[in-house]
């Protein structure tokens, strides 16, 4: 079985968002950008996969700019074996992302496709479940545990109740939640080996998927800031202020 | 304009976040259904029937719809899609695994955790760990969109008399198959809806300590959260995480213990009405955004604070 781990290129999660000053978007010039940390978790189950002789091949693929060919090299020099770029500049939204991840797929036929389950710039928490839609394969979203049963998968998912586990039929997709695993460091020789892999560059007229935007961003604004509050020196006074000020208890 | 909510419920209850979303759905500016797609869930329905300001609800009983698994339920919302302007569905876990399904089915581009309706096609939604807030046109004819509950007020549970209407299933694909659930019991308000709520972070240290916090938050009538740190070490279960990708929560009061104040925490949890960080790093960066910060050992002032009241 192959399997196809899409990774997108964003805002190091160490690093804290900025609007613009003109409010069309967030100011990424000179922004140190990583991997979205769901993807990581991705390749890692991957390459987990992989290792526990349940696949053959990983194929990474991210649909951004000239730069992604980075992350694309990360995902390389944690074990992915190649990656394709789709080579944009545009603001590419999910459903764009899911039609140009569906012509991959149907040009590799991978078994699996594990995505993370929301990149950290936009937030979206929609392009896994847009391709199982556009490709009518079933979806363990929100991932905790992956394990290969028989001809299909169960996936572990984090819901809000707590845990719960579906039995999958393959192909299917999978979307990474936090606790799926801990993705490990790539090693120097393997960031040079990396440096060979097959790493192919393509266009979205490529794949004759048309990828414009459906929605028109009208401004992007910071939120209203919160008044900075106070230090208090005893729980006595915190329980007053609560009580008499706050009016909360 | 009518729009369809999809009703959150576990087959016998119909949970809160629906409100809120019906709340989000009549400002679109027009009729308002509920879908109650479960089964064994006349209650459901009759339920949301008496919510104020819904005039019909659709109730798909069948077994595959037990689950409520994605692969199931988003061909029944396509295949009702055709009489709707919007669908909308709370921004819960259901929501998310089954909306963008429907999205794509219909070849719409979704709007994810709505907080606010600025008009029928113009929408605020967070982005970058609610960092940004983007307001977005939407220029597809159908709007498909999850909307945040703390964005929204809940609309009234009783009052309403919709017409409940029973329809049929759609096909069952059968790729998928519920194998079972492990669901936190618990006494405690959820999260949330909860008024009050303690939280716990790795500066517990244990699952153990994590007693101090419960016991804190029974006397307060308080839901029990945790940052992801506290969940990553096993002090407490998946569904307590507040945060980007874990619950977004906004009470009246949210006390903060044990917990440094990191940007994906604060995605979470800094809409709260009034905050209370007790941490004993002064420089601890949830003190910027706290209305009352107590720098102490938490295993002293937490006690103390429990006593106090
Ligand atoms: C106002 C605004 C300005 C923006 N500006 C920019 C910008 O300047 N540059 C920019 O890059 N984006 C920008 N975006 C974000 C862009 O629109 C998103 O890439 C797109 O909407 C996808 O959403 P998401 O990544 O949150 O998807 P999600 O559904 O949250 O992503 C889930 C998973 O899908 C996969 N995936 C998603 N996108 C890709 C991808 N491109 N390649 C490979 N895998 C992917 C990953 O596995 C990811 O974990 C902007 C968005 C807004 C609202
Ligand atoms: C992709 C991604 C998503 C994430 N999503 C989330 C999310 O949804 N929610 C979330 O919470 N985090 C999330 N995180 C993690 C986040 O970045 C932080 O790591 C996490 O919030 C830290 O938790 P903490 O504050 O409990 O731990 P720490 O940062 O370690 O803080 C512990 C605090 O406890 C204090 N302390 C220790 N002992 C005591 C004592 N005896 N008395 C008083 N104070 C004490 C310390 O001073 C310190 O400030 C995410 C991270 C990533 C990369």
């Amino acid at each position: 079985m192959k399997i196809l781990v899409p990774v997108k290129r964003v805002i190091d999660y160490n690093v804290k968002a900025r609007v613009k000053a003109d409010k069309t978007g967030v100011d990424l010039a000179n922004v140190k950008m990583s991997m979205n940390p769901f993807d990581e978790i991705a390749v890692e189950e991957a390459i987990r996969k992989k290792e526990a002789g349940q696949a053959e091949e990983i194929i990474a693929v991210s649909i951004g700019p000239a730069q992604a060919q980075e992350t694309l090299r990360t995902a390389l020099a944690m074990g992915a074996d190649r990656a394709i770029l789709i080579q944009t500049d545009d603001i590419v939204e999910p459903l764009a992302v899911a039609k140009l991840l569906k012509a991959v797929v149907d040009a590799e036929q991978p078994g699996l496709v594990i995505l993370g389950k929301q990149a950290i710039d936009d937030d979206s928490n929609q392009t896994g479940q847009m391709l199982a839609a556009l490709l009518g394969w079933p979806q363990g979203t929100f991932a905790s545990i992956v394990k290969v049963v028989g001809d299909g998968i169960e996936v572990t998912r984090e819901v809000d109740g707590g845990l719960e586990t579906v039995a999958l039929t393959l192909p299917a997709i999978v979307t990474t939640d936090l606790r799926l695993n801990e993705p490990r460091y790539a090693s120097l020789p393997n960031i040079m080996k990396a440096k060979k892999k097959q790493l192919d560059v393509k266009t979205a007229a490529d794949y004759g998927v048309d990828i414009s935007p459906r929605l028109k961003t009208l401004k992007v604004e910071e939120p209203a800031k919160r008044a900075g509050g106070i230090k208090v020196k005893t729980i006595e006074e915190l329980v007053d202020k609560l009580k008499n000020e706050a009016g909360v208890i | 304009m009518t729009a369809l909510v999809l009703a959150e419920h576990d087959n016998a209850e119909l949970k809160p976040a629906t409100l809120n979303a019906v709340t989000a759905a009549s400002q679109l500016g027009g009729d308002v259904h509920v879908l109650v797609a479960g089964s064994g869930a006349q209650a459901v329905a009759d339920a949301a029937a008496r919510i104020a300001g819904v005039s019909v609800v659709l109730l798909a009983d069948d077994a595959s719809y037990g689950n409520r698994l994605a692969e199931n339920i988003a061909p029944l919302i396509v295949s009702l899609a055709g009489d709707y302007d919007a669908i909308v569905a709370p921004t819960t876990t259901s929501g998310k695994n089954i909306l963008p399904r429907v999205a794509a089915q219909l070849d719409v581009a979704q709007i994810s955790d709505v907080m606010k309706v600025e008009s029928a096609d113009t929408f605020v939604r967070p982005i970058y760990a609610g960092n940004a807030l983007a307001t977005v046109q939407s220029t597809d004819s159908k709007k498909v969109m999850t909307v945040r509950g703390t964005g929204f007020p809940a609309a009234a549970a009783t009052g309403g008399s919709a017409e409940i209407r029973t329809i049929a299933a759609a096909a069952n694909p059968g790729n998928s198959r519920f194998v079972g659930a492990e669901l936190a019991k618990s006494d405690r308000p959820e999260l949330t809806a909860a008024k009050i709520i303690v939280s716990g972070g790795r500066g517990m240290g244990s699952s153990g300590a994590f007693s101090i916090i419960e016991s804190l938050a029974d006397k307060l009538g308080a839901a029990v959260g945790a940052s992801r740190a506290a969940v990553d070490a096993g002090f407490i279960s998946n569904d307590h995480q507040v945060g980007q990708t874990g619950k977004i929560v906004a009470p009246q009061l949210y006390i903060a213990v044990g917990i440094s104040g990191a940007i994906q925490h604060l995605a979470g949890m800094k809409d709260s009405k009034v905050i209370v960080a007790i941490n004993k790093d002064e420089e601890a960066p949830i003190f910027q955004i706290a209305d009352y910060g107590l720098v102490a050992d938490l295993f002293q002032a937490v006690p103390e604070l429990e006593k106090a009241l």
